[in-house]
């Protein structure tokens, strides 16, 4: 009677430490190496990952700063890996981030009187809108004209940050003409930035006794991340981009329509990154300006590799992130170490993660004698078919 | 539709490349002729053909010019790029280090130093991003990714405001051929890096098609299996290529650095590798298409100062800015002209024997 129950135990935790195991251990990789380029270059590593460890989770204040930081992260990994799925590879979370941002701002410092209950969701609303547009012209552009989505992502991204500096854009001495959603006050003194959205399009804080800064967007991200879990697992249009990912060609004869899936895949992405920007917005900055632009880019990217683009394995990673991020201005507070090393322990973690066979000859080479476990049945991270930039083929 | 018979096609569409470069410059020369030795020069053409647009122009094409050459070398032999902008950034720290360690040396010396130090960060980073696709097999988008990031970081981590950087590389004059109006000013009055790009641009435009190596380098991007077949070893060339690439890119850091800036900051390179990227596939992965790009796309910088300078400011200058990335989307969606990638571009290659 027993040994059944111990060998049906084994499969309950087996899976978890399997899915979870690469990524701990291209981030502890990652983590190594970064002391390594510490020690070099004469800081102390212990004293700065133990700074680190402070900022992300030693008081209320640095939790609430690993949350804060974490919720555009779970929006912009999701949009990256819902993009994954579809086969396509989303380098525009930032310029869609932008976008929602603008739009989001738009609505919120206009349309004074309106119930919060209208207000709020229509503010977010135009967010999601403005980023989903953004996507929808890179996919239009990869589905009908044969761009490659990471070259013209690469670019919207540059047109969006022009153009919401525009927006915000004080004006010049020479007679330049101000951004129509300049505060005229802040332009005054020459600061671009739109003026405060109202009380009634903000996202309210979640437990202000308790947290500092944090809003319900935790919250909203979370949901999302459940959401667009059941839409890629138990929709038919799920099952769509999901086929369409896998091979293209496969999806065609089985009667998908491929343009019209990646089209779509590419909006629901945008839609996702813009969706950060508004409720970053609408939650924490409370107005635009152009030096917000976050660090949304990249960091989509190494997030939904890390959750292995799985939307649960996303919101785990942007914790991770969202704590390593938050704790750096601590750690460079407390040791003196410039809190950009987490920036190259990104990068590491993001290369780790995306040659899970460097970790095989790390382990290979510290346990030589034992065979390093596992090696063949490692979750490889399914991302876009391999191929050039550029146009059609 | 054998291989062969697009890279004679491709041959072909390079001549037409040249010809439109070439025409359009002459035509635009003349104008800058006739807006900076007649009369015509007191009315507003001088802001689009003055003697300071046209040098701005090249000054601010040079990295763009090299970072797309840096391009051009990767993608013609297979590996997608995108971290170009790593590199080049990556490169101009090493130059600014090693110019500030090198103060006591004399100046053509520590210059000299420094822009070998850009050369080895930027082919270093290159190497990075070549064991990443080759070896690991890494999705290229994702390795150009990581170099970015990780330039990024370094650059920034290592950097100390207080290191200064004294004196960069001086205007050299060619005698006779800088009396030539307006063209000579322009074009034999510059740095020995400027010199040296637009050298570059014709070497390679000749090794890339005239000689065995370009052969070789075009042969594995477009059909690696066929060249595999011929003897020819595709990982170790499209290592090599992505080094020198890299080490362009590195000189397009040394650039900023040690010619155009005189000093490093965080973060300098500004999006230039990316309007680089966009000068290749403008340019339609040719060295002189893509130098052309590069000129439109720094004259459209150019204007923009001109604009701020002349006060005008009818055109917010945020639209003049966006003006390269505009065209470089109609580009490569095909609205005007057709670009085409060489066919294995991004594909990891295995050896079958």
């Amino acid at each position: 009677m027993e040994t059944p129950q111990t060998t049906q135990k084994k499969p309950l935790f087996a899976p978890i430490w399997k899915t979870l195991r690469m990524p701990l251990l291209a981030l502890l990789a990652a983590l190594v190496v970064g002391a390594v380029v510490m020690v070099i270059s004469g800081d102390n590593p212990l004293v700065a990952y133990w700074g680190l460890l402070q900022g992300a989770f030693g008081s209320l204040e640095a939790i609430s700063r690993t949350i804060r930081k974490a919720i555009p992260f779970i929006f912009t990994g999701l949009s990256v890996a819902f993009a994954f799925k579809a086969g396509l590879f989303n380098i525009g979370a930032s310029g869609q981030f932008l976008m929602g941002t603008i739009c989001a701002a738009a609505v919120g410092v206009n349309f004074e009187g309106l119930p919060w209950i209208i207000h709020m969701p229509l503010a977010i609303l135009a967010g999601i809108l403005g980023g989903a547009l953004w996507g929808g012209i890179a996919g239009w552009l990869k589905v009908w004209k044969g761009a490659h989505e990471v070259i013209s992502t690469i670019m919207l991204n540059y047109i969006a940050s022009l153009f919401v500096s525009w927006t915000v854009y004080a004006g010049g001495t020479q007679g330049q003409q101000p951004g129509p959603l300049s505060d005229p006050v802040a332009a005054a003194r020459a600061i671009s930035q739109t003026r405060d959205v109202f009380e009634s399009a903000r996202i309210p804080p979640l437990l202000p006794q308790v947290f500092d800064r944090v809003h319900w967007g935790i919250l909203l991200a979370i949901a999302v991340a459940v959401l667009i879990w059941w839409i890629l697992q138990k929709t038919t249009l799920g099952f769509e981009i999901r086929t369409v990912g896998e091979n293209p060609h496969a999806a065609q004869y089985a009667g998908i329509r491929v343009g019209r899936t990646m089209m779509l895949s590419m909006a629901i992405a945008g839609g996702l990154a813009g969706l950060a920007g508004a409720v970053e917005t609408l939650g924490l900055n409370y107005k635009f300006a152009p030096e917000f632009t976050g660090s949304v880019g990249f960091e989509g990217i190494t997030i939904a590799l890390l959750g292995q683009t799985h939307p649960l394995g996303v919101v785990l990673a942007s914790f991770l992130m969202g704590s390593l991020y938050g704790g750096a201005s601590k750690m460079q507070f407390d040791s003196g170490v410039p809190g950009e090393i987490i920036q190259v322990v990104q990068a590491l973690v993001l290369a780790f993660v995306a040659a899970p066979a460097i970790i095989h000859e790390i382990q290979r080479l510290i346990f030589r004698n034992r065979q390093s476990a596992g090696e063949e049945d490692t979750p490889t991270v399914h991302i876009a078919p391999e191929g050039g930039l550029g146009g059609t083929k | 539709m054998t291989q062969t018979h697009s890279l004679q096609k491709k041959n072909s569409r390079t001549g037409r490349t040249a010809l439109w470069v070439g025409g359009s410059a002459v035509v635009f020369f003349l104008i800058a002729i006739l807006v900076n030795q007649t009369p015509l020069k007191e009315t507003s053409l001088r802001l689009f053909f003055g003697r300071s647009a046209l040098n701005f122009t090249l000054r601010a094409a040079v990295p763009l010019i090299l970072g797309a050459l840096s391009g051009i070398l990767c993608e013609r032999s297979g590996i997608v790029n995108i971290g170009i902008e790593g590199m080049m950034l990556a490169g101009a720290f090493g130059a600014f280090v090693v110019k500030v360690a090198t103060t006591a040396l004399p100046l053509p010396l520590s210059l000299f130093l420094a822009t070998l130090a850009a050369l080895a960060i930027g082919g270093a980073m290159a190497f990075i991003l070549a064991v990443l696709s080759i070896r690991y097999k890494v999705n290229q988008i994702i390795s150009g990714t990581v170099i970015i990031t990780l330039a990024a970081g370094l650059t920034t981590y290592l950097f100390n405001p207080d290191w200064v950087s004294k004196g960069k590389f001086s205007n050299i004059t060619i005698p006779l051929l800088v009396k030539i109006p307006v063209i000579g000013e322009v074009l034999f009055n510059n740095g020995l890096l400027t010199y040296l790009t637009l050298l570059l641009v014709v070497v390679t435009q000749i090794m890339l098609f005239r000689s065995r190596w370009g052969l070789r380098t075009r042969a594995i991007g477009e059909h690696p299996r066929a060249a595999d077949t011929m003897g020819i070893n595709v990982n170790r060339m499209r290592y090599i290529n992505t080094v020198i690439g890299g080490m362009l890119a590195g000189l397009a850091g040394a650039f900023l650095v040690l010619e155009a800036v005189g000093q490093f900051k965080e973060g300098m390179t500004a999006g230039r590798g990316f309007i680089s990227l966009a000068a290749m596939i403008f340019g339609n992965w040719t060295p002189v298409g893509a130098f052309g790009a590069a000129l439109l796309f720094g004259y459209t910088q150019a204007l923009q100062n001109e604009f701020l300078l002349a006060g005008v400011t009818a055109v917010p200058r945020h639209f003049i800015s966006m003006l390269p990335y505009v065209v470089t989307i109609v580009v490569v969606a095909g609205f005007v002209g057709r670009s085409r990638p060489p066919a294995a571009e991004g594909q990891v290659y295995e050896s079958e024997m």
